[in-house]
């Protein structure tokens, strides 16, 4: 019957499709998962899997500055602090220094002064840094020497590096002692002008003698064009090699937040061999570069750097190991956080990261037990997470019973939505213009921002500082009197009644100019896109037509948006700051006036610039955390209330989940090595994956079945028409 | 009485032209034998006939929401002498005007179709502290005092709203057999389908005054994640769609009808330059040169339109921009079936026997090629159409699509993305967008199958 | 015919160059020089000199297309245009602005791609047209209504719910393929059925409405008629005769979609994480490097050409009556 060939390939491409479910069940019923995104071989190694949803920029210290990057360097380079692991309030501990180094202060000359003179008096600050012997790097080619002694791989010619591909393919692999002068050198790599190091211009003004070796490194640059720079030639005056482990650095005045960025990975260690090694031309050709392959002396080194795909950390043979920390809160014994106290770290062999770039299948992947652990979209809010009687979130029963534990912890940021002081209409420090601003503020009920788009996770900002940072302050006292009222104990938002009469007070009775009668018209700009950012945008057009004001969203692509920003051409954006170390200076000076976007494209987007606020801000600066530098944060608060140069905003409230598979884990917003602290049971991972991913067949069948039954009729029509038809005369 | 200051968009303008030249086209052509025989073919299908209807419906709505003005509004200063009358700050349409009940009824956050409660726990204030449960809606269903009392309140609305459409469609049953009768008594052959346009009014009629009953005091079809009436959003979105489709068709037709015909008939140097440039245009993958395009526009909007315009008139013009844009990457794919189905055409008998007679080429294009290549051509369109209202929710997605303001499909489905995703899920967005959608989509379908067959002369010496 | 090809290959070089033409001024007008370095230099304490030094490290401190600094022909050839967007033309890709070698990256990601659109284009031709002449068979019984109402809805519905549906069916819910990711050689089989079934299912409704209604276009024709009256059956009458004359539509259409199969989906390879040239060109774009863009741009353009003049010639094969001069 010629005419069922069609229906024979239909059937039989039925037929190969529960053929090809059956081999999907019976490839199944071995060890391997049907659904199981990695390959079978690792399945039992103390392995810790996560996600990553944006290809890391840059991994060279000098130049990464995304928290994205920090996740991986973070736990391969070693600046000389790191912060501890469980003590809160954050505190500074040594990393490869010996001990937290305390500034010795100078006068113009150069003579040491006592730690108590006054601060006009002090011309510079220096810190003397002593390293830990002993500590080695990870295998690399950078170190392997010819039996001479000279570097194996500097002068590589194409037949050399035919072969490789990354670093690890080279034949020989060495190691060597850190020692200070690699610290002295990764200083000096920030005057590198082609390194485009980000904070290359903030450093130059504090460490005595950067920019003039940035300056000299220019000079040979354009004088001899062909010249490799030898960074060993060139001396920085500000950053003196004392001995094998010792070195100082010498920066400006008094600037006690230094050590903090002792702590970050700029200032971490970068032996000298090799930058030589990577700086190579036919290694960059192959896309070998210190951007791509770091060289620390970490817990872990980069394995695999395949960000199309994957990142694979795995344990740095090297690592001198580090005892688990043996002192924490009452709180973290309870929570099992000091069980392994004292133990050597790291716990875990490997890290495998894995691009997705879409927050869906991250979440579905992580109830599989194929994440170990996941943050929560507002959209999976309600499945994950419960609220007590005492508003205290917990894990629904659901994941409770799959053994999914939370975390919850304010982060150390600040997400605002500023106003641009200069815009004529809402800038400007005239009393109208700060009701306007006012009315504003009370309009835009961010509590109500949380709770739709947050699920409630986070604290709306009545200061720039989030909690957890000096300065911070709650309950009646911290509330912002402008904007709340203090009612039974909880902050109120001021009602749209008293928003519309600052309104009045400004000069826009009803939304309106009061002379002219044009409606007031207030734009956004923003460079979100995507469902979450049409929702909000929506919401915030509600608010504003609260107090009958228009607002109309302006959006454009990132750069056009950062573009407008630092031109001072928005009226009001949304933008946030994550703490880079925990002190209010590294928030207020978001609203300093030398720091403003215009001209000087600062951090202060805003534009905010008060006479009195920077000279307080001068003020406090520089002193220790006390009661005089409390009095003169609160002075800055009640200036930054009445002005409104952010019409409101919110602390985020990070949540969570984990495995009943992985312990020691604690929520750190400043910490970055905090992956050798982590413990993975590989044994319960296996056993719950096999249990929770069993393959479901027969829906397959049954869909296969009701096909085929719907194709007898057909069969039947089909028959008919050839046979019975008058022009279907058969040959 | 609500008056106000006529305000219309540009493209307010465009489709009220569009429609009122199309309609009296049409009422023009009705007056030849032929066109009038053709109509009364496409008509005579019961599923053309239903799809004629909707979509006239359809259009209706997109045309009540194309006409814009600014209410009158009287500003109160407190002191009379000084208020005084004027217009409001924004533009609203007609058809705002008659969904103010579900227009003006915003929630905070998503609630289902006809519930009392939003559908995610919030901190509630009670008398005895605060808790974490439902809140009770702030419209939806706000009159029913005794939350057990809503199923009954639905139904006593439900069927008065059912009685109602009784009473309406009880003289349109009787016009209905007199149309019946008078068919009966004409020779004209084939009938018109009066049965399949009485039942699809009847359905409309029915779904509209039941739908009425319901949709001001609760929300028939739900919030979205702001609070906003997700049956509003659904109506809004037709008059997007009509026009994202609608004017797309209208840049794109005459460029690929007269450059694929030429370059298809004519060959030689035509066809060269007409291939050059839509190989260089089609060769650019069509998301980067509209995403380019797309930005480019905004760019352009941004620097020359910041006072000027209002929040409508800014999302009005990135629309027309936008339909610009894709009309005139859209062409291609038309243009090349053309100028293939005419490289087939011009080798056929009949043309080459008229060529040699020398008849001029712009006869024979449009006596013997055109008429050959309408089929293609509706099909085309048909397709593209429904395409280009889905294209939008892709442009959405890479951050290109309609003004994130503007109300459309295409968004609502993008914000399905997240919503799908959300436990317990929220599915009445998306399958709100997706039956108005699809209605759409079909009717256009169906009736382009009667149009066709109308218009293909082979198929027409069958009958 | 060799001539043609000839003529054709020699064409192509103009298209070229308008490409380059277009999405070089496309970009830059988004995108200035200026743009790019503040992207790549970050958010955080950027100054106006390093964007400059920038600027000049990328070369991108030249002007677009015609450089009033220069004499004689250094006036173009030392300008953006030439320097970046006119050595394209020898193959050479260039590096992307954070100074990956972009070739390299293009060969690494056309093997995930292709992994995908191959069995997508194979199965889906198979299955479109399987399923179009049977339509076309039980062509105004029910059947071909259900068919054609079901190829509506399907069509109606956002390609990213299907994505999402799938991976929720066949991953989340019945365990029986990842949710996401990719893996290379024999057991990359179960990254690729989601994405490819949830393809072939994404498309199935706009291609069998599509082939149906050109098949139905054909089966009136006097041929197929004649077909009928010389006692052919009617199965017969669908495979010899109707799939025969259907090939010339049916060709255009596939070949334009070869370079796009090529470049990879912008959304599946997203939601899928599958790392290919669809996400490396959308990761291109919103990262705004303009080299990768331009690069993915002009292969796609290289690609087109290719399959345009493989459809003439294949015009020629399939039906005599088709002469190329």
């Amino acid at each position: 019957m010629p005419c069922n060939k069609q229906l024979v390939s239909k059937k039989s491409f039925l037929v190969s499709l529960v053929a090809l479910s059956g081999l999907l069940f019976f490839g199944g019923c071995g060890q391997q998962l049907p659904n199981n995104p990695y390959p079978d071989s690792v399945a039992n190694e103390k392995v810790l899997y996560s996600s990553f949803a944006e290809r890391p920029k840059h991994l060279d210290p000098a130049v990464s500055y995304a928290s994205n990057e920090y996740a991986f360097i973070g736990q391969i380079y070693e600046p000389p602090l790191h912060y501890h692991y469980l003590k809160r309030p954050y505190s500074l501990e040594p990393l490869t220094a010996t001990a937290v180094p305390e500034p010795v202060f100078l006068d113009a000359s150069g003579q040491p002064l006592s730690s108590d003179s006054p601060a006009e008096k002090i011309a510079f600050s220096r810190y003397g840094i002593d390293i830990q012997p002993g500590i080695r790097y990870q295998p690399h080619p950078a170190f392997a020497k010819t039996p001479e002694g000279d570097p194996r791989y500097l002068n590589l010619r194409p037949e050399d590096i035919a072969q490789i591909d990354t670093p690890a393919d080279f034949t020989h692999q060495d190691t060597r002692e850190l020692v200070a002068a690699d610290y002295v050198h990764q200083i000096k790599r920030f005057a590198l002008p082609d390194l485009h190091s980000p904070i290359a211009g903030f450093l130059g003004e504090m460490i005595v003698g950067l920019n003039e070796l940035s300056s000299a490194l220019k000079k040979t640059m354009v004088e001899q064009p062909d010249v490799t720079i030898d960074l060993a030639d060139y001396p920085l005056s500000g950053v003196r090699l004392i001995n094998r482990y010792r070195y100082e650095i010498t920066i400006r005045g008094v600037y006690p937040q230094f050590i903090y960025w002792l702590a970050m990975p700029f200032f971490s260690p970068m032996p000298a061999e090799v930058t030589h090694f990577y700086n190579q031309p036919l290694l960059q050709e192959k896309n070998i570069t210190l951007d791509w392959f770091p060289v620390g002396t970490g817990a872990y080194l980069l394995e695999e750097n395949n960000p199309n795909r994957r990142m694979v950390l795995s344990r740095n043979p090297n690592f001198r190991g580090i005892p688990y920390p043996s002192s924490g809160t009452e709180e973290d014994r309870q929570a099992g956080l000091l069980a392994d106290a004292g133990k050597t770290m790291p716990f875990i062999d490997r890290a495998i990261f894995s691009l997705e770039k879409e927050s869906i299948p991250v979440w579905n992947k992580f109830l599989q037990g194929y994440y170990d652990r996941s943050g929560i979209g507002s959209d999976s809010f309600d499945q994950a997470i419960q609220f007590g009687d005492g508003l205290d979130a917990s894990v629904t029963k659901a994941l409770r019973e799959k053994g999914i534990a939370l975390q919850s912890s304010i982060a150390a940021s600040t997400i605002y939505l500023g106003f641009n002081l200069l815009d004529p209409v809402v800038g400007g420090y005239s009393e109208s213009q700060q009701k306007l601003r006012q009315a504003i503020a009370i309009a835009i009920d961010m509590e109500e921002y949380i709770a739709i788009f947050r699920n409630g996770r986070g604290i709306a900002m009545h200061s720039p500082l989030p909690p957890g940072i000096f300065g911070f302050k709650e309950g009646e006292l911290g509330i912002n009197p402008l904007v709340y009222d203090w009612h039974k104990g909880t902050a109120t938002r001021k009602s749209i009644a008293a928003a519309r009469q600052l309104l009045v007070d400004a000069g826009y009775p009803a939304g309106r100019h009061h002379e002219t009668g044009v409606p007031l018209t207030v734009h956004f700009d923003t460079a979100a896109s995507g469902p979450d950012a049409k929702a909000f945008l929506d919401w915030l057009r509600k608010q504003f037509a609260k107090i009958n004001i228009q607002m109309v969203a302006r959006s454009t692509d990132y750069n056009r948006f950062q573009d407008k920003v630092r031109s001072g051409q928005v009226q009001m954006y949304l933008w946030g700051w994550n703490a880079d170390y925990p002190d209010p200076e590294n928030f207020m000076f978001l609203l300093y006036g030398p720091n403003s976007q215009v001209p000087d494209h600062g951090e202060n987007s805003s534009n905010f610039q008060l006479a009195e606020f920077d000279q307080l801000f001068e003020q406090m600066r520089n002193l220790p955390n006390g009661a005089k530098r409390q009095a003169l944060i609160d002075e800055m608060v009640v200036l930054f209330r009445q002005q409104v140069p952010w019409a409101g905003g919110f602390h985020p409230q990070n949540f969570t989940l984990h495995h009943s598979w992985i312990s020691n884990l604690k929520p750190s917003h400043l910490a970055h090595d905090t992956l050798q602290y982590q413990r993975i049971d590989p044994e319960l991972r296996d056993r719950l994956r096999q249990a929770w991913n069993r393959p479901v067949i027969w829906p397959l069948v049954v869909i296969a079945v009701i096909v085929i039954l719907l194709l007898l009729p057909a069969l039947y029509l089909a028959w008919r028409r050839e046979f019975r038809l008058p022009h279907g005369n058969r040959q | 009485m609500i008056s106000g200051q006529l305000a219309l968009l540009i493209s307010d303008y465009l489709i009220w032209s569009l429609t009122l030249i199309g309609g009296a086209t049409l009422l023009l052509g009705l007056r030849n034998r032929l066109q009038r025989e053709r109509w009364r073919m496409i008509l005579s299908r019961p599923p053309a006939m239903a799809a004629f209807i909707l979509l006239l419906v359809y259009l209706l709505i997109a045309l009540l929401d194309s006409t814009h003005f600014r209410p009158l509004e009287i500003r109160q200063t407190g002191d009379p002498a000084t208020s005084s009358k004027q217009y409001g700050t924004t533009e609203i349409s007609l058809l705002d005007l008659l969904l103010n009940r579900i227009r003006l009824t915003d929630e905070r956050s998503y609630s289902a179709p006809l519930a009392l409660y939003g559908y995610s726990k919030e901190q509630v204030v009670t008398t005895t502290g605060n808790r974490r449960d439902y809140p009770r809606l702030k419209y939806g269903g706000a009159h029913v005092t005794d939350p057990a009392n809503r199923n009954r309140d639905l139904l006593t609305r439900g069927s008065r709203g059912f009685g109602i459409a009784l009473l309406i469609l009880l003289p349109v049953f009787l016009l209905y057999r007199l149309m019946v009768r008078a068919s009966r008594l004409s020779e004209n052959n084939p009938r018109i389908a009066w049965a399949a346009a009485f039942a699809t009014l009847a359905g409309l009629v029915l779904i509209g005054a039941v739908g009425y009953q319901l949709a001001g005091p609760y929300h028939l079809l739900g919030t979205d994640k702001v609070g906003q009436d997700v049956l509003y959003l659904g109506l809004k979105s037709i008059r997007t769609g009509m026009l994202i489709g609608v004017l797309t068709l209208l840049v794109m037709l005459p460029f690929a009808l007269i450059l694929g015909t030429a370059a298809g008939y004519f060959g030689g140097r035509i066809d060269d330059a007409v291939q050059y440039l839509y190989t260089t245009l089609s060769s650019i993958p069509g998301v980067l040169l509209i995403a380019a395009a797309v930005l480019s526009v905004n760019l352009y909007l941004d620097q020359n339109l910041t006072e000027v315009a209002s929040l409508q008139q800014r999302a009005d013009l990135r629309l027309l921009l936008l339909t610009a844009i894709l009309g005139l990457t859209g062409w291609i794919g038309l243009c090349r079936l053309l100028r293939a189905e005419s490289l087939k055409l011009r080798e056929l008998d009949y043309v080459t026997a008229a060529r040699a007679f020398g008849v001029a080429d712009v006869r024979i294009l449009i006596r013997h090629l055109l008429p050959n290549l309408g089929h293609l051509v509706l099909i085309t369109v048909v397709i593209d159409f429904s395409g280009l209202v889905l294209a939008e929710a892709v442009l959405s997605y890479v951050g290109v699509g309609v003004d994130p303001s503007m109300i459309s499909w295409g968004n609502m489905i993008n914000s399905a993305r997240l919503e799908l995703a959300r436990e317990p899920l929220v599915w009445w967005s998306l399958a709100t967008a997706f039956a108005l959608m699809f209605t759409l989509v079909l009717c256009a379908n169906l009736f382009a199958d009667a149009v066709r067959d109308a218009l293909d002369p082979r198929l027409r010496g069958r009958q | 015919m060799t001539a043609y090809l000839l003529r054709r290959l020699l064409y192509s070089a103009p298209i070229l160059l308008g490409v380059n033409l277009i999405t070089f001024s496309l970009f830059f007008i988004v995108n200035s020089p200026d743009d790019m370095a503040h992207k790549h230099l970050g958010d955080k304490r950027v100054t106006t000199e390093m964007v400059e030094k920038w600027k000049q490290d990328h070369g991108y401190d030249r002007p677009l297309i015609y450089a009033d600094d220069r004499r004689g022909i250094a006036r173009f050839s030392d300008t953006l245009f030439a320097r970046h967007s006119l050595r394209l033309f020898l193959l050479d890709f260039g590096r992307a602005d954070d100074g990956r070698d972009i070739g390299a990256d293009i060969r690494q990601r056309m093997g995930p791609s292709l992994a995908i659109a191959i069995p997508h284009l194979l199965i889906g031709l198979l299955v479109y047209i399987t399923v179009s002449l049977i339509l076309t068979f039980f062509r105004a019984t029910y059947i071909d209504f259900i068919g054609v109402f079901t190829a509506v809805a399907l069509m109606s519905i956002s390609a990213m719910f299907y994505i999402i549906a799938g991976q929720f069916l066949l991953g989340k819910l019945l365990h029986l393929t990842p949710i996401s990711g990719y893996l290379g050689g024999l057991d990359g089989f179960r990254f690729l059925v989601t994405p490819v079934l949830v393809g072939l299912i994404a498309g199935l409704g706009s291609s069998v409405r599509w082939y149906r209604t050109l098949f139905l276009e054909e089966i009136e024709k006097d041929y197929i008629r004649s077909a009928r009256a010389r006692g052919l059956g009617e199965s017969g009458v669908l495979f010899r005769h109707l799939l025969r004359n259907a090939l010339i539509p049916i060709l255009t259409g596939v070949v334009v979609i070869i370079p796009t199969l090529f470049m990879g989906s912008l959304i599946t390879e997203s939601f899928f994480s599958i790392p290919g040239l669809g996400s490396y060109t959308i990761d291109a774009i919103q990262a705004q490097d303009f080299a990768i863009v331009r690069a993915m741009v002009f292969l796609g353009a290289l690609l087109y050409i290719g399959g345009l003049i493989l459809t003439d010639l294949s015009y020629v094969l399939v039906d005599p009556r088709v002469r190329l001069e």
